[in-house]
């Protein structure tokens, strides 16, 4: 080319070339320039949450941080074996008269001669909690869902209520049903049950939907086609595909129940949550590492059997990702 | 249209031999949900009675009940309307809803020296020391007050009813009134929140909207020192029965519980992944060791490690943070490794044939691939927590669930739990939709 008073060839690039990359360059620069913003914004709403966390908290993160490592010195029971005579019931050596080193009178005595360790009590208190809420709620989810699916109802209004309803359960804080209700009918676990189990249907609900959804209708079709009712329609063609993603996603809902009813517990609603809540503010170690042990094997007990059914029912499929509708 | 289906017998043959599974079917397939209902049944009837449902219920404050409802979304007024010398002088409790001497429309004095409490309708009370004249639509029903006791009048509705030396008068929603020998104790029921804007001591109290608006905009200072908008800000912030300023700063501090653990679990679990990823990093016991760490962070609960920061640091968001960061730590730890390990391997294999260093394979053969998923789970963490924090914050780590659980143990301020209430379903519904859009963003339409 004869006009050689543009720009000097750049890499030996052609002009068209060169107009490529030079946009290329200029989108990579913005795009580097919107990466850095946002990180810079995401780091400061990170130190201004930090510093409001830290001046909001009674106690200051790196004042109390030597006292954290000493209540953890400190937090020791006097032998080991204070922790397993804490989880039977037995009685201890360092017995004082405290109820810190008081276990034998938590006994639950069944008959004159046989008693439960007040711990494993309070876990089955806490585990039927879950087990029966997570019974009430798949109940309540089960009837409701198929009253949201766009493929089974066709009235816009009726699923828009459903799903209005559910999703109000879901968000609904638990501990104010929980405390309403102990407020009627005295603390107890009956108002943890209904608190978990009004959650368990606005978070099982959408789950439950969801899959209906998803559901193959040409099943539907062929009994639509004999004159099946909608009531046969669904039990007959939309039933047997649900049911075991139905089934698999309560057993993750129970998984989450008896954390939620552990917790339930603490706030008032009974059970080993509460015995926790009492034994750590009242700085019983033994007890404490009592009962974090027992809670412990039962977590891991529970999700290992129920993850082995949830294989055994639908395979391999991935229900881990269900923890998004908690 | 009644025809029967009818099968001859060689069709009857030929279908019960080509589908053996639908005609011959186990026990378990014929019985099985059958029987886990009997189950379930079963259990539950053990459950009522080992939770004692029965007579809880019995037992249960049902009257009390309609009250904490109605406080929800109604308040009420609770003078003593005392006797004092011949004199009627209403009293009132520490939470009144009116100021000093302010004129208050359902109760005025009488000329002579009595007082009218007006129920709506034609119900009211005319009330003197010797004399308390119920009018319950538009009928009077004079109830006598003779030496230490009120005296119900024959005849009267099944609303009026003697109580030892009492008379009880209910007006339904509207209220009820008490009336003894010394005093009568009125309850006056209104719709809404009481002072929810300026409570009694601020200058803005009892005007309607548009006066609060044109003061703040023209009208003259009421306070010198600051403009009348900042005056109204001020006194909204800092009302005395509804503390706006501090449940709105629990509430933040609920979110910042939530962001902080969230964003911390993630940065950890990020490289943490990565070494208990099996294609990754090349070391069975690494990886056991690294997946039992998870399992150990996730299976100790949430609450367990909220009650023991809440012992060390004192009640507030950190310990929330700390919970929420140790369990979510563990939880999406396991579902990083898990996406890990099932990302396609052409990608690195491509990186490393050109030579590339193995920080170089991992960042550009594996986080592209990787990444919306993480966000995505990230994401979904954030908004479960965003509720969890709730609860956690009940149990001590402070925030708006402990509010919360003090304003309900009063057992008086369920107004005030109503609004938080609301604001809590607001927040959770405003970042459920926020977390909705920004995964659509990273995930692309298709959702997850």
């Amino acid at each position: 080319m004869a006009h050689v008073a543009g720009p000097p060839q750049f890499n030996g690039l052609q002009d068209s070339s060169r107009t490529i990359l030079d946009h290329y360059q200029s989108q990579v620069r913005t795009r580097r320039i919107y990466t850095v913003a946002s990180i810079v914004v995401f780091l400061v709403v990170l130190a201004a949450s930090l510093d409001f966390a830290n001046n909001a908290n009674s106690g200051k993160f790196f004042e109390r941080l030597p006292y954290f490592f000493d209540f953890i010195k400190s937090f020791v029971p006097n032998s080991p074996l204070e922790i397993f005579r804490a989880m039977f019931d037995l009685p201890s050596p360092y017995a004082d008269g405290s109820i810190k080193f008081d276990y034998t009178s938590d006994r639950v005595w069944i008959t004159d001669s046989f008693y439960i360790p007040n711990f494993f009590y309070q876990l089955a208190i806490t585990l039927n909690i879950a087990i029966v809420s997570t019974i009430l709620g798949s109940t309540g989810a089960f009837l409701l869902c198929f009253f949201a699916s766009t493929n089974l109802v066709g009235a816009g209004i009726v699923r828009w209520v459903v799903r209005r309803i559910m999703e109000i359960l879901r968000a609904f804080p638990e501990i104010v049903i929980a405390g309403l209700l102990a407020a009627i009918l005295s603390i107890g676990p009956i108002a943890a049950i209904i608190a978990v189990s009004v959650h368990t249907i606005g978070a099982l609900g959408k789950l439950f939907f969801e899959v209906v959804e998803n559901a193959d209708m040409k099943p539907d079709e062929g009994l639509r086609a004999s004159g099946a009712n909608w009531l046969e329609r669904v039990r007959f063609a939309i039933l047997p595909q649900v049911l075991p993603n139905f089934v698999s996603y309560t057993l993750l809902r129970t998984e989450i129940n008896v954390r939620a009813s552990t917790i339930i517990g603490a706030v008032g609603g009974g059970g080993i949550g509460e015995v926790f809540s009492l034994s750590i503010g009242r700085d019983h170690a033994a007890k404490t590492y009592a009962i974090i042990i027992l809670l412990l094997i039962t977590v891991i007990c529970v999700d290992q059997f129920s993850a082995w059914l949830r294989r055994r029912l639908i395979g391999k499929q991935s229900f881990e990702f269900g923890r998004g509708a908690a | 249209m009644s025809s029967v289906l009818t099968v001859n017998a060689a069709d009857r043959e030929r279908l019960l031999a080509a589908y053996p599974e639908v005609f011959h079917r186990s026990f378990l397939q014929r019985w099985g949900l059958a029987t886990a209902a009997a189950v379930v049944v079963v259990y539950l009837a053990f459950c009522f009675s080992f939770f004692n449902v029965i007579p809880t219920f019995v037992n249960g404050n049902w009257d009390r009940a309609a009250i904490y409802i109605q406080d929800w979304y109604s308040w009420r007024a609770q003078p003593r309307l005392r006797f004092q010398n011949g004199q009627v002088v209403p009293q009132w409790t520490s939470r009144r809803q009116y100021p000093e001497g302010a004129a208050i429309d359902w109760l005025k004095p009488t000329s002579n020296g009595g007082y009218t409490v007006l129920f709506g309708g034609e119900d009211r009370l005319e009330v003197t020391p010797s004399q308390v004249d119920v009018y319950i639509d538009g009928k009077l029903y004079p109830v006598a007050i003779k030496g230490d006791r009120a005296i119900l009048p024959s005849g009267a509705p099944a609303r009026m009813v003697q109580d030892d030396n009492k008379v009880n008068v209910r007006f339904g929603f509207a209220g009820q009134a008490e009336i003894r020998n010394s005093q009568v104790y009125v309850q006056r029921r209104f719709l809404g929140w009481a002072n929810f804007f300026f409570d009694t001591q601020s200058p803005f109290w009892g005007r309607s909207v548009t006066s609060v608006a044109g003061l703040m905009l023209f009208g003259e200072r009421i306070d010198p020192a600051q403009s009348n908008a900042s005056l109204a800000l001020d006194n909204f912030l800092n009302n005395g029965s509804w503390q706006h300023g501090d449940i709105l700063s629990k509430l933040m501090q609920t979110l910042v519980m939530a962001f902080v653990g969230t964003l911390f679990a993630t940065l950890i679990a990020f490289p943490l992944a990565f070494v208990a990823a099996r294609n990754i990093t090349n070391s069975r016991p690494v990886n056991w060791g690294m997946k039992r760490f998870f399992d150990f962070l996730r299976s100790i609960d949430m609450l367990i490690w909220a009650l023991f920061f809440t012992r060390a640091f004192g009640p507030g968001p950190l310990p929330g943070i700390a919970a929420i960061f140790f369990t979510d730590t563990g939880a999406l730890g396991k579902v990083y490794s898990e996406a890990l390990e099932n990302v396609d391997d052409k990608q690195r294999e491509g990186v490393k044939s050109v030579g590339a260093a193995p920080v170089i394979v991992q960042r550009y053969g594996v986080v592209p691939q990787v990444l919306p998923i993480f966000i995505s789970q990230s994401l979904y963490f954030w908004e479960s927590n965003t509720r969890s924090a709730t609860v956690i914050g009940a149990v001590g780590a402070g925030g708006i669930g402990l509010k919360l659980l003090e304003s309900m143990k009063t057992n008086a301020d369920w107004d005030k739990v109503a609004y938080m209430v609301l604001l809590i379903l607001l927040v959770v519904f405003v970042f459920d939709n926020l977390s909705n859009a920004l995964r659509s963003r990273v995930m692309g339409k298709k959702g997850h």
